[in-house]
């Protein structure tokens, strides 16, 4: 048996919970302005107001995600090493999806055509699904555990990966991120569109509520005897349901509290995993505790002094960009002609 | 091909792909910074069409380089899972350090350099695409002292419990030799193909006949820009040579296909060998120069230098069994091809500025067909430097320490790693050609008009092609 984890060790459990966490809120919501792509626009300067408003930032947002896989990586080898070729066929599927969601963006308007433009925006709604869906199924399987035997090595095919539990797992994150994606696009723009994002919150929203729900019932009865996963739990599910009334509160109460959920849902995959990295269902045994799959206590002392240092500093200039960009996109920004050079000069009366 | 063939196979695959992007993003980075410096200090909107102008390959570079560098960092955990448990103590840090210090940099300070043109105050909006450059660099010393690490561990124990290896001191692996070495050499070549991009794409324009004033401004940056980067990588790259010797003197010798020790070493111009691994010494036919080897190796007419049967055979004693030396005619060629490059470029940008001296630049066409070349001498040379070093350190994947054979996934099998290298060449290849042809594309429309000139009334700034500003 491994000791129980110690302070370092749990310090980064934590803290790779906290990027988990940065990173569903900040890349969920553009998961879900990129489905909303082509669930929304009825026009190209619909299309754009909606690329714009996650344009500045997508890219930064999906850095929570390398730096995620950073920190295991140099925390935790033995969990990075486990995780990452045992859901190797998954982790591919996950990783073409961003890599095409993320040339999209770029792609889409350098070339003027009708043909051009619609293939670039199903690209971006289909791989923001099927990421938003895949992370789902990631984390599920995570909890649930994976078949794995001596040397933490897993032997799973991916259809192993697509049990349903994973599913519901992935249909929670497919929704919710959806609905977060429409809060957030409606808190950021006006007019027309910002009515139908509303109205496609109020139609999504229920049913994401339900998703959860029903996913933490499922996690509560596989985890059964355990406290902490019961309580978590419990709170997801009254957060979740608490989504469809919150719109009266106002838009930023909505999405508010959809990155609140979101926020919950990962401490409590992390509450659950606790105190394994991934657990084995072949055996009790075969658990990669957090212990066995960590760095030594010199390299943790020596990555928490660097994130003590840079972490804030991240934070500080990623709000900021937030900030800067904090305006509301009207259509009748994007009438005459289509520059956003142009835009900003009109609004803001800086010079280019 | 065997399973650990193909896991290698792959590897290379997407890292060679990915450093096409990250050399061009990292030089155009800094020269759409110096253009845009210029502006804002000169208020010359010259500079400003050359920022805009450049600042759209850097963002379809970089688009490119972003998206595949993911697979970069979550690939060591899917086919090398035994590496990653061995190294993850050491390996880790430096990489988790690029993406908190460099990637969220870069990152962030892009999309505000995008969509913060008129928005942020100028100043604010330069310091920006200065962050852009300085996070691109800090991101490239990260991973530098990662695989130099790799090339030659330092400040690490090996830990008897586990059997990996840990850290003991972070400096050691931070301000390791190698990688003081390496990043400058890297990173001035990443500068040259920056450079050299910005010359062929300009030359390309002369040739088409557009006599834009911000070409003319872009080559005659380009070019002293280009030669300073080129050269300064080369006396580092020679450097590196020499601490090669002494670090990994098999890789000197498979460079040079020095089979055997001797005082006095002739210097291979051309050579054939059976590709075997090790040709050595009846299979190999060298045209070579009497000593020179030894001038340039040793800076003496009868200097030692070791060859790789003596070499194989010291190494033998201090590892036991097994054969270390890498594949000789890779080593061989890539060293040159790499080396063949640069004096290529070396000589573009050199020839480019004697002709504007004498006022000759813009009519030759002569040097503007060669300039041409300036497309693909930088990603070959980049490739070649690639390949030599990574190929050079084989059997091991950390010298001395950790072999190649023992750090791929044991649950990983052949069908995957065929299925998921088939799916990276397929995307790849579009992401390729998309962005190459979107290149083109910008390349001939060239930069916006000068003010005042004829063709400015034809293609106002807000003509349809303004779709196709920086901001998507």
């Amino acid at each position: 048996m491994h000791p129980d984890p110690t302070f370092l060790q749990v310090l980064w459990f934590v803290l790779i919970g906290v990027l988990w966490a940065g990173y569903f809120i900040l890349e969920g919501f553009d998961f879900g302005v990129g489905m909303l792509v082509k669930l929304l626009a009825r026009d190209r300067v619909d299309t754009r107001m909606i690329i714009h408003t996650i344009g500045p930032v997508w890219d930064g947002n999906e850095v929570w995600l390398l730096v995620a896989g950073g920190a295991t990586f140099a925390a935790f080898p033995g969990w990075y090493a486990a995780a990452f070729s045992g859901f190797y066929l998954a982790l591919f599927l996950v990783l073409a999806a961003l890599i095409l969601r993320g040339v999209s963006f770029e792609f889409w308007g350098k070339h003027d055509s009708a043909g051009w433009r619609a293939t670039w925006e199903w690209v971006v709604a289909i791989s923001s699904a099927v990421a938003a869906l895949l992370f789902g199924v990631a984390w599920a399987n995570f909890i649930h555990g994976v078949p794995m035997g001596a040397g933490n090595v897993v032997h799973a095919s991916l259809w192993d990966l697509l049990h349903p539990y994973a599913l519901l797992g992935g249909l929670v994150t497919l929704s919710l991120f959806l609905t977060h994606g429409a809060n957030f696009l409606a808190l950021r723009v006006s007019g027309e569109l910002h009515e139908r994002a509303r109205v496609l919150s109020t139609r999504v929203e229920p049913l994401a509520a339900l998703l959860a729900v029903a996913f933490m019932i499922w996690t509560i009865a596989q985890q059964s005897g355990r406290g902490g996963v019961l309580v978590l739990a419990i709170l997801t599910a009254l957060a979740a349901l608490a989504i469809p009334f919150a719109r009266r509160a106002g838009e930023g109460v909505a999405f508010a509290l959809t990155s609140a959920v979101i926020t919950l849902l990962t401490v409590t995959f992390f509450v659950t995993l606790y105190p394994n990295a991934l657990p084995s269902t072949t055996g009790r045994a075969f658990d990669l505790t957090l212990s066995a799959a960590s760095s030594s206590h010199y390299t943790l002392v020596v990555m928490t002094i660097v994130s003590v240092i840079f972490v804030p500093i991240v934070l500080l200039y990623q709000g900021w960009t937030y900030w800067v960009f904090r305006h509301r996109l009207g259509r009748d920004d994007y009438e005459g002609p289509l520059n956003p050079i142009a835009v900003a000069e009109r609004k803001f009366g800086g010079s280019a | 091909m065997n399973t650990l063939d193909f896991a290698r196979l792959q590897f290379a695959v997407t890292t060679l792909f990915h450093f096409i992007f990250v050399p061009m993003s990292i030089g155009l980075a800094l020269f759409v910074a110096i253009c845009q410096t210029r502006w804002y200090l000169s208020g010359d909107e010259t500079w400003l069409r050359a920022t805009r102008f450049w600042g759209k390959f850097l963002l379809i570079s970089m688009a490119i380089g972003v998206v595949t560098g993911i697979v970069q960092e979550f690939q060591f955990g899917m086919n090398w899972s035994l590496y990653s448990r061995y190294v993850g103590d050491i390996f880790g840090a430096p990489l988790a350090m690029e993406g908190l210090i460099a990637f969220f940099m870069e990152s962030t300070f892009v999309g505000l350099w995008i969509f913060g043109w008129g928005r942020l105050p100028r100043k604010w909006h330069l310091a920006s695409i200065w962050l852009v450059a300085i996070g691109t660099v800090l991101s490239a010393y990260f991973i530098l002292a990662a695989n130099s690490w790799m090339q030659h561990p330092v400040g690490y124990e090996i830990n008897h419990a586990t059997g990996h290896a840990q850290l003991t001191n972070i400096f050691s692996v931070l301000f390791n030799s190698t990688v003081l070495l390496a990043f400058p050499h890297t990173i001035l070549g990443a500068f040259t193909t920056g450079g050299m991009l910005v010359v062929a794409v300009s030359a390309f324009l002369w040739l088409r006949g557009n006599r834009n004033a911000v070409i003319t401004r872009s080559m005659r940056l380009a070019l002293p820009f280009t030669l300073a980067a080129v050269l300064a990588t080369m006396a580092f790259g020679d450097g590196q040579g020499r601490l090669m010797v002494d670090q990994q003197p098999m890789k000197m010798a498979a460079a040079e296909a020095v089979c055997n020790s001797g005082h006095g070493q002739s210097f291979s111009i051309f050579s054939v060998a059976g590709f075997t691994t090790n040709p050595c010494p009846n299979n190999i036919t060298s045209i070579r120069i009497p000593h020179l080897l030894s001038l340039i190796e040793d800076l003496s007419w009868g200097g030692n230098i070791r060859g790789i049967d003596q070499i194989q055979a010291a190494e033998r004693k201090q590892f036991g069994p097994g054969n270390y030396v890498p594949p000789v005619g890779v080593e061989y060629w890539s060293f040159r091809l790499m080396i063949g490059a640069g004096v290529l470029m070396m000589v573009i940008s050199l020839g480019g500025i004697w002709l504007e001296r004498r006022r000759r630049l813009e009519v030759s066409r002569r040097f503007q067909r060669l300039a041409l070349l300036g497309l693909v001498l930088p990603i070959l040379a980049n490739w070649t430097g690639w390949i030599f070093t990574e190929v050079g350190r084989q059997p091991w994947v950390v010298f001395g320490l950790l072999k190649t054979s023992q750090a791929n996934s044991p649950n990983v099998g052949t069908g995957d790693i065929v299925f998921t290298l088939a799916g990276y060449i397929v995307l790849y290849g579009v992401l390729i050609a998309i962005g190459a042809w979107l290149m083109l594309k910008e390349a001939k429309h060239g930069p916006e008009p000068d003010p005042g000139d004829q063709g400015a009334g034809e293609q106002p700034p807000n003509a349809p092609h303004s779709e196709l500003v920086l901001a998507y």
